[in-house]
């Protein structure tokens, strides 16, 4: 038999469905795969076999049966920010330690209705805060990519996956499931597929509950998947996405057939090209593939304008006071008293500080003490009212580029993956990773990030349009025509296998 | 903007982390660095710029004031680092 794990979401749907193999011969498949090649990569911190198993026999009967749901029997990652109801789950931070939920995640939940097999939870920056999945408190995930050297041979450099959804962007280049949850609040699904070739959309804020999800920043967190395509990323969202009535930030909407539309082309579809986004910096492989992007568009049939976004440059600074003052509010939850780990101190408030010191790793200490002290009395108004009233300004930039444009494009990223260590001792160095993404968080907006070719080293570069509020079909439709123009991108070695 | 040793000792101590001597010091370089950063936001003029609370209007909707959910207290205890007959162990918060 072929193997399995190399399909895509769509394609093994399709061969469940005309009963080429069972959803237990598929689950199996991921599961072996797990089992030879996590190790290398890290992707995993928790792989739930038989938990899987048990929801592919499931679907296997409802197949039989004629009764398949959308995502009947279809191996799915699931990022260990989402609860689970009764599996562990961390935020990949040490302040959780066995924590287990006693409910499930709304967008888990759908997936699991919608007849989704999950696999195992995925490894992610601490709490979402790392743009490397350098900061997990289960360690580095490892990129199934490897640069290739001036002697055409892989270098040993274990790059970075992207973060903070790194085990997601890693787990579905690597084939170790077919599609993966993730969460993005500054860029942390749309960099993590740029860097490993894979699809991610962060859709608009609001179109999915949070409810079930560890919060990091709740104004600007919003749950997305990340695919091997495009299509699959329309399955996908279809199921993820809905009003809940225990978030009260998701909107009543309906969610529309994301599939349906992805043929239907950019033929007379206004692009935007913004002029901030041609940072000082940008790399020319950077810039020949966002000119590739425009010309795709172009011989499709979308009409080009050039447009501004004045205010790009302040999304970033606005975005690190506000990211961190609502983190240091969302995770002041973690005090020892109610779950999660306790240090003793001689008194409560040495047992709190010892607690968090100890449970918290560096990074997430850094943005909790940036948020507390852009909190403290007396700077409230110098900094997150400013910040907010900046985040008003980078809205109305993106209001009034819609009544030129209909989409916008540009490059996911400012450069391809970095090693590990590489930007890990320098904050600022590793918050720039987001200066393209980050602007649609503070907007609200939806983002995508397709493939759209390989830098000179082999390693994959991403492509992203940013849509207008709760309009992801257009971000799929011109998605879809970049797939087509530039291929899908598959890691050419599967080195990470043992035995 | 500086930040000396004292304000990093101050929010520590709000936000509840215990930091080292080691960490004081250091702390003090990357806070005042990325606090110097944002400042750039200081060159945008939001005199009259109302804050961002949401992204697209929309009423909050109301539901039935009425009891969903309760009689869990095993449930709600389960994770506790310590619990007693579904309540909360905690150190002693009242002399």
């Amino acid at each position: 038999m072929t193997d399995l794990t190399k399909l895509t979401l769509s394609q093994a749907r399709d061969g469940l469905v005309a009963k080429k193999f069972s959803a237990r011969e598929l689950t199996d498949s991921f599961l072996t795969a797990i089992d030879k090649g996590n190790a290398a990569l890290n992707a995993y911190v928790l792989p739930t076999p038989e938990h899987a198993r048990a929801q592919a026999d499931e679907s296997d009967k409802r197949l039989k049966s004629g009764n398949a749901r959308p995502l009947e029997g279809l191996p799915l990652g699931n990022k260990d920010l989402f609860c689970t109801n009764g599996i562990r789950t961390t935020a990949c931070s040490k302040i959780l330690g066995n924590f287990v939920p006693a409910y499930e995640s709304t967008v888990g939940q759908n997936l699991w209705n919608a007849g989704g097999v999950m696999l195992g939870k995925l490894n992610n920056d601490e709490f979402a805060m790392g743009s490397s999945n350098e900061t997990s408190a289960f360690g580095n995930v490892v990129s199934p990519w490897r640069r290739i050297g001036k002697n055409g041979k892989p270098s040993t450099d274990k790059l970075v996956p992207g973060g903070s959804s790194g085990g997601s962007s890693a787990a579905v280049a690597a084939d170790l499931c077919l599609a993966a949850t993730a969460t993005d609040t500054g860029g942390s699904i749309r960099q993590p597929a740029a860097l490993t070739g894979t699809v991610g959309i962060k859709p608009t804020y609001g179109r999915c509950s949070r409810w079930g999800i560890v919060a990091f920043a709740s104004s600007l967190d919003q749950a997305g998947p990340i695919t091997k395509t495009v299509r699959d990323a329309a399955m996908m969202l279809k199921v993820m996405a809905g009003h809940d009535a225990k978030d009260s930030t998701s909107v009543d909407m309906p969610v529309p057939d994301y599939e349906a539309v992805l043929g239907k082309g950019v033929k007379g579809l206004r692009v935007g090209v913004p002029n901030e986004y041609r940072v000082d910096g940008m790399s020319a492989e950077v810039q020949k593939l966002w000119d590739d992007g425009i010309a795709w568009l172009k011989a499709a049939g979308a009409t080009i304008h050039d447009i501004s976004l004045p205010h790009t440059k302040y999304a970033l600074p606005a975005y690190y006071i506000v990211a961190p003052a609502e983190a240091s509010s969302n995770l002041a939850r973690y005090d020892g008293m109610r779950y999660g780990l306790r240090v003793n101190g001689s008194n409560l408030t040495e047992t709190y500080e010892q607690t968090r010191a100890e449970g918290f790793g560096k990074e997430v200490r850094r943005r909790i003490l940036i948020g507390t002290y852009v909190l403290s009395a007396g700077y409230y108004d110098a900094y997150y009212l400013k910040a907010q009233k900046v985040r008003t300004l980078i809205k109305r930039d993106f209001d009034d580029a819609w009544n030129t444009v209909d989409v916008m494009l540009t490059p996911t990223t400012p450069s391809p993956a970095f090693a590990a260590g590489e930007k890990s001792g320098d904050p600022l160095a590793m918050y720039l990773e987001d200066i393209f993404t980050v602007t649609v968080n503070m907007a609200g907006l939806p983002g995508i990030s397709v493939p759209a070719g390989l830098s000179s080293q082999g390693t994959p570069l991403g492509l992203q349009l940013i849509g207008k509020p709760f309009d992801e079909e257009t971000l799929f439709r011109t998605a879809q025509v970049i797939e087509d123009a530039a291929g899908r991108f598959a890691v050419p070695d599967r080195w990470w296998i043992k035995g | 903007m500086q930040v000396d040793e004292a304000t990093v000792r101050r929010i520590a101590r709000l936000a509840r982390i215990r930091i080292s001597d080691e960490e004081a010091q250091s702390l003090q370089g990357e806070l005042s660095g990325i606090l110097d950063w944002v400042a750039q936001l200081d060159d945008v003029d939001t005199v009259s710029v109302e804050p961002m609370t949401r992204v697209a209007a929309h009423a909050l909707t109301m539901r039935e004031d009425v009891i969903t959910d309760g009689n869990i207290a095993g449930i709600v205890t389960a994770n506790a680092p310590l619990s007693e007959d579904h309540f909360f162990v905690v150190p002693k918060v009242v002399e």
